[in-house]
């Protein structure tokens, strides 16, 4: 199914005002009270909140975009982008969740830019099949970090994560590498809890189907 | 419980968000279907090996000019004292 554009790649940056009414925390967290000393014109306070989130947002960007300069520019204007609309952040769902969200739009915008269409978006390639059905039934014996070097293994998952559709590839990135919850990732990419647990299952297949294919080809080819 | 039936739940049972009842019958197939055991085993080895692996490293030195180039854009957009940027620790 070709989807004309996403939600999320549309969606004004006015709209990026959290959405999630969720009761008061208990305890204030130490985010809020950065953002708050910065929306007051307090400098070093924003740029703490840069300096604890910059890789993180370089991460996630460089993960959906797969590209390293547009990762850059994107982290530069991700946290331009947080620092004109602080007053929109409230607290009411994390900062870096708030930052994640604005860092994943800004990302699409820029697959969409690059492939000069309006067809890549959270929804392109969902319908796909391929590695969603387990084929491949060889154990990883020994576990892939005793077999390659830190260098290589790196490597062999960048190369492994950029086939995956830009769909999948973002709610894993943002569910298993970045570690947010199941509902923080739903609302980073405006998606529901259904829709994310279906992507992050044939993102999760479809890699350990590659990977597996990697590490079994390597395995023969060291025979 | 079948293995596409297993499939359908393994995000829920990966994530810990499974009923008890289910959570048995999970476990039933798994001890008697070696294939599911071996996706288990290496689906979960992929998500551990990308968490635990620095894919995209962000260097301290780059780290540091982005930051700065962002402070100096917050400056330059005026909401910010005029003030020195530092870019290190």
């Amino acid at each position: 199914m070709e989807v004309q554009s996403s939600p999320i790649v549309d969606q004004p940056l006015e709209l990026l005002a959290e959405t999630v009414v969720a009761e008061p925390p208990a305890e204030i967290h130490p985010d809020v009270a950065l953002v708050e000393r910065a929306k007051a014109g307090d400098t070093a306070a924003f740029e703490q909140l840069v300096r604890q989130y910059d890789r993180q947002i370089f991460r996630t960007a460089q993960h959906i975009t797969q590209n390293r300069e547009d990762a850059e520019d994107i982290t530069q204007d991700v946290f331009f982008k947080a620092f004109q609309k602080l007053n929109q952040f409230q607290g009411n769902s994390k900062f870096s969740t708030w930052l994640v969200r604005i860092a994943v739009n800004e990302s699409l915008m820029r697959l969409r830019k690059r492939k000069t269409s309006k067809t890549v978006s959270m929804d392109q390639d969902v319908e796909t099949a391929e590695g969603s059905i387990p084929r491949d039934f060889a154990e990883w014996r020994p576990n892939p970090e005793q077999n390659y070097s830190q260098s290589e293994l790196a490597e062999i998952l960048r190369k492994t994560i950029a086939g995956l559709p830009p769909g999948f590839r973002t709610v894993f990135t943002l569910r298993d590498i970045e570690n947010l919850s199941t509902e923080e990732t739903a609302e980073a990419l405006g998606l529901s809890v259904p829709a994310v647990k279906s992507r992050l299952l044939r993102a999760r297949l479809q890699l350990r189907e590659r990977l597996s294919r990697y590490f079994r080809q390597n395995k023969e080819a060291s025979k | 419980m079948n293995c596409t039936e297993f499939l359908a739940k393994l995000t829920d049972y990966f994530d810990g968000q499974i009923d008890p009842a289910l959570l048995a019958e999970v476990k039933q197939h798994l001890g008697t279907c070696h294939h599911c055991e071996v996706v288990v085993d290496t689906t979960r080895k992929t998500i551990d090996v990308y968490r635990g692996a620095e894919t995209y490293e962000l260097p301290e030195e780059l780290s540091n000019r982005l930051r700065a180039a962002v402070m100096e854009r917050c400056r330059i957009s005026g909401k910010l004292p005029d003030i020195a940027v530092k870019t290190t620790k």
